[in-house]
Parts: structure tokens; sequence; C-alpha cells
């Protein structure tokens, strides 16, 4: 299970991180044991069981739709990277205002 | 080469709870401060367990019943991944391979020209966040985020590609919307967001089962932008393939302002949303006997009872078509139909609502909740219109002040001297006045111009501004007329 250089480059952007040159490298080796490791999975027999998303015996549990108080917005903001008036302020995702 | 359109719309709708999909948080943030209806969960803090909206369960199912869909038994919901700030934990919760429900249709148009449009799948997500782009003085572009919209409960309704046009878009989209509302389920407000309308639009030879290259249409704020743009979309289209050329496969924005659709920029790389299953919600199982009660929770849907009106009451399936246009105005019309007096035919007042009292209203679908005339003074007013205790000229002043005040139309017809006179010793004085003071008239009528006697009923009238019942005078007249030969 060896991954390319292009599936570390691809996952790294999606994850939004930039790795050097270096890192690409190392990651790339780890990530491939890492997965191979997990692939041994594979080996099992698993033929006569239900397949599932989950592996805690719980299912429908709901809430009643009854609002309680939010938290108090300098609250929420207080570990803001930035802020604006009671807005979070963040670096720009289009690179133009609207 | 004949060619035909082809679309699929997919209409997001925000779910009518008071609190949001994953936490209780309150959805009513209209006007609030931004941010002052969040908490972790919405937030997307750390550490944090979303826990499922049991009524936004109930409603989301409410629209799978009543788009005549499957509902699914096992419920999965799945994380979507996307890095885009409106959702700081980085993906949203929605539904992926196990939605709630699917393979149901809906009817558009009516007499005769009914059209099912199928309905692929109805699944239950979260609403993001608002951005507000801005430039900061030094002109570094930065983005301002307001989480009070973020995990409002939203429902993804994607049709099969059966539209053809502009118009079956908008039919499909506004029947939707009824439907929606007529169950509870979400206020369908476009202009307030809690209705979006997005579009996959092609084109390809008529005749042809393949879809051509598909264009995702995007940012239509209106039934109207809806048609419009879907419009303009299809004849860019057909003159691209006409001349020869090819469709790229993009998303455009419709622009209102300019009435075009552009192409909205790339994004820097394809989506790869990599769902996988939410750890944090365990399944949700919906039973036999839960689907069965929420069935029973579904109001009679619009085309039901419209065709029950019609029926029921004897009216046209044109008045039964507008009466049920929203569940209120059919209410109102059943609610003055229920009060009307014996032999007072529904008829009727089905003319009076949907003329006169829409005229007023001019809301949208008939809104009537700037109306003061309750169903009990309507009804008031057809029966007195039936009894021919007003004319229809009375009646609309009548309608038009009960409208705006909320008093009794018999109690203003007597204080502004509306009431019909029929009450012979009441109109004889006029009618002899009439004779008298007219008398080539009175020649040409006994000379055997019979038609002179309605300029003659036109002087009683006058007289009476109009109160007089005219068959009565008539009577009166030809009696007078007929003694004193």
């Amino acid at each position: 299970m060896e991954l390319t250089r292009e599936q570390v480059e691809h996952v790294a952007m999606l994850a939004r991180l930039g790795l050097s040159e270096e890192e690409i490298e190392r990651l790339r080796t780890q990530l491939s044991s890492i997965l191979a490791h997990v692939n041994m999975l594979s080996e099992l027999d698993t033929e006569a069981i239900p397949p599932t998303a989950q592996v805690i015996a719980m299912q429908d549990v709901v809430a009643p739709d009854e609002p309680v108080a939010s938290y108090p917005v300098d609250e929420m903001l207080e570990n803001a990277p930035e802020r604006e008036d009671s807005y979070f302020r963040v670096r720009s995702v289009l690179g133009y205002e609207t | 080469m004949e060619y035909e359109a082809v679309i699929g719309l997919e209409v997001h709708a925000q779910l009518q709870t008071r609190s949001k999909m994953f936490c209780r948080c309150s959805t009513q943030y209209a006007g609030a401060e931004p941010n002052t209806h969040i908490c972790p969960v919405c937030a997307g803090f750390p550490g944090v367990l979303p826990v499922l909206n049991e009524y936004a369960v109930e409603l989301a199912m409410r629209v799978g019943l009543a788009l005549n869909c499957e509902i699914v038994s096992t419920n999965r919901f799945d994380r979507k991944h996307y890095p885009y700030p409106d959702l700081p934990k980085g993906y949203q919760i929605s539904q992926y391979d196990l939605p709630l429900a699917v393979g149901g249709y809906l009817t558009i148009g009516h007499m005769g020209e009914e059209r099912r449009i199928g309905i692929i799948r109805v699944h239950m997500e979260e609403d993001t966040g608002k951005l507000l782009h801005r430039r900061g003085d030094d002109g570094e572009v930065y983005s301002l985020l307001d989480l009070n919209r973020a995990g409002v409960p939203l429902l993804e309704i994607v049709s099969a590609p059966d539209l053809h046009s502009g118009a079956e878009a908008r039919a499909y989209a506004q029947k939707l919307r009824q439907i929606l509302r007529y169950i509870d389920a979400s206020t369908g407000n476009m202009e307030e967001g809690a209705l979006r309308v997005d579009a996959n639009v092609s084109v390809r030879p008529r005749g042809s089962e393949e879809l051509g290259p598909k264009v995702e249409i995007k940012n239509m704020n209106s039934f109207r932008s809806v048609e419009r743009a879907l419009d303009h979309e299809i004849a860019r289209q057909l003159e691209v393939v006409r001349s020869g050329g090819r469709i790229s496969q993009e998303t455009r924005g419709w622009d209102e302002a300019a009435q075009v659709t552009l192409p909205q920029r790339r994004k820097e790389y394809a989506d790869d949303y990599r769902y996988f299953p939410e750890p944090d919600l365990p399944p949700l199982v919906i039973s036999d006997e839960r689907r069965r009660q929420t069935q029973g929770n579904v109001a009679e849907l619009p085309d039901a009872r419209r065709d029950r009106l019609a029926e029921q009451y004897a009216i046209s399936a044109y008045d039964a078509e507008v009466l049920t246009g929203s569940r209120d105005t059919a209410d109102y019309f059943e609610a003055v139909v229920a009060r009307l007096g014996d032999g007072v035919p529904p008829k009727l007042a089905a003319n009076w609502i949907t003329g006169d009292l829409f005229r007023l209203a001019k809301g949208e679908d008939g809104d009537l909740s700037g109306s003061k005339l309750s169903p009990d003074l309507m009804a008031e007013l057809v029966g007195m219109v039936h009894g021919g205790e007003v004319n229809q000229g009375s009646a609309r002043l009548l309608l038009e002040d009960a409208f705006r005040s909320g008093r009794s139309p018999r109690a203003l017809a007597r204080e502004r001297g509306l009431l019909q006179v029929s009450d012979e010793s009441q109109l004889s004085g006029a009618v002899r006045r009439a004779i008298e003071e007219n008398p080539a008239a009175v020649e040409d009528y006994r000379g055997g111009k019979k038609q002179a006697i309605g300029f003659l009923i036109g002087q009683v009238m006058r007289q009476t501004r109009g109160t007089a019942k005219a068959d009565v005078v008539r009577t009166l007249l030809e009696r007078e007329l007929a003694a004193s030969d």
C-alpha cells in the first residue's frame, strides 16, 4: 500500500496544510504504513457480519424541540482569532468583497 | 435538429422548528445581532455532541410522505467535508447514501394538463452560517462570520430531470412550496432564504435518452427569477449547440439586474467531500407505526383539497384552485360557507372571496392576513347579496368598509342607507314623482314605446340613490301607468 506523492499533496490541500518537500516524503512513508496496518482488517472474513456505521449499540437518540438560551456572544467570541463587532473575523475566503 | 431542455431542481428548505437541528439554540434569529444564537455545538467547537431534533425528523417525514416518497427505515447521518468557514467544524452533517425519503413525485398543472414530476430524494442536513466579505482600510479583503443560521434544520429535495422549461420549473417550485406550507414544514419564504432553488440544466436532441453536459444555475431568489434564469440559460445553450459549439459543465449565477446567467468563479479544485458516517449520531430507525402516526399529521394536501372543494360546494375548478392556493385561504372559504344561511350558494361566496376580497388583500396567494373581514362578516355580506338586501355596487362598498373596519356589513348598510328598498309603500312616492316629472317618457310608453319604462326606472333609482329594487320598481311603474291610463 504505497501512497503516491500526489495523493499526499491532495490530502494536505484538503486539510489546508502547507507541507515542505521533506514533510511530503516523510508523511508519504508514514501514511503508507498506517494504511497498510489498518488494511490488515480486510484479511478478516466478515461474510456473516452485517454492515454498520456504528459500534455503539444505540439508536434513535433525539431531543424535543425546545429552545434553550444560547451562550453569551462574548463568551462565544472569546477564542476567536479576531473579532469585529460581534462577528468572527476570518481571512478572506473569496478574494473579493461582496 | 430539434432540441429539448432537461431541468432538475435542487431545493433547500429550512424546517419550521423552534430550535436547531443538533443543538437547542433558537432558530428565531431574524433581525438579531450576529452570533447571539449560537453555542459550542453549532459553532463547531471541539468535543461537543450533536443531538438530533425530534420535531425536525417529524417535519422531514411529513415532507417525504406528502411527496409520495418511500420513507427509509434506517437513517444515517454523514459528514460532508469542505473547507469553508460558514461551517467552522469543516463539515456539514448531512445524509449521503441513506436519505430519509426516496422515489416520490409531485403533480404540476391542473385540469387535464397534469404532469407528475419525480422526486429522487429528500434528505436532512444543517444550514450554514453567513459570510460577509469586506475590504479593510489597508485594502486587504477579509470575511465576517455570523453563525446564527448555522445548524438550522434544512431539507434538500432533489427532483428528477423531468422539467423542460422555465415555466415548468417555476410551477414545480411553487407547488413544492405550497405543499411545504400546507403541512407546516417550512415558511417557504424565498426572500428570507427559507427556500432556495438551484437548477441543473442541459439540452439534448429531442428523443435522445442521453443527457447533455449539465450547467448548475444558482442565485435565483424568487419564483420569477427561477423562470427567467432557466429560460435564459436554455436559450443560451441552444444557441451554443446550434452553432456547433459544446456546452461546458460549469456553475453559473443568475444576475437579476442584467437578466443573464454568468459563469461563477471556478473552485480551485474539484469537490471532494469525503463523506463518511457521522460517528456522533446513532442510527435513526423509523418504525411502521411511527410512519403511520406522521401520515396522520399530514394535513389534506392542496390537490386533494382543491378537488374536494370543487365537488362538495359545486364551485368551478378554477375557483377551487385559487381558493386552495394557501391553506389559510381554503380554511377561510370553508369557514364562510359553514356560516352561510340555508339556500345561499357557496359559489357566491367563492366569487366574492376570489374577486373583491382578493383584490383588496392584494396579497400573494390571496394572503388575507390584512383583512378584518371575519368569516362571520363575509357570510353576512354574501347572505345580504343573495337575499337582495343590497345590490352589487353597494355590496362592494360594504365589503371594502368591513375589510378595513371589521364592522358588520348589515349595520354599515343601514348607516349608509344602502339597504335595498323593496317595500312598495316606500317606493310609491318616488314612482309617482317619476311619472309626474317625465310626461314625455310617459307619452312614449303609452304610445307603444314600451322601452321608455327603462328611463322611468332610472329616474326612480336616481331618487332612491340606487337602493330601490329594480324589479319592484318596474312592477310598480307598470301598474301605475296602466291605472292612470
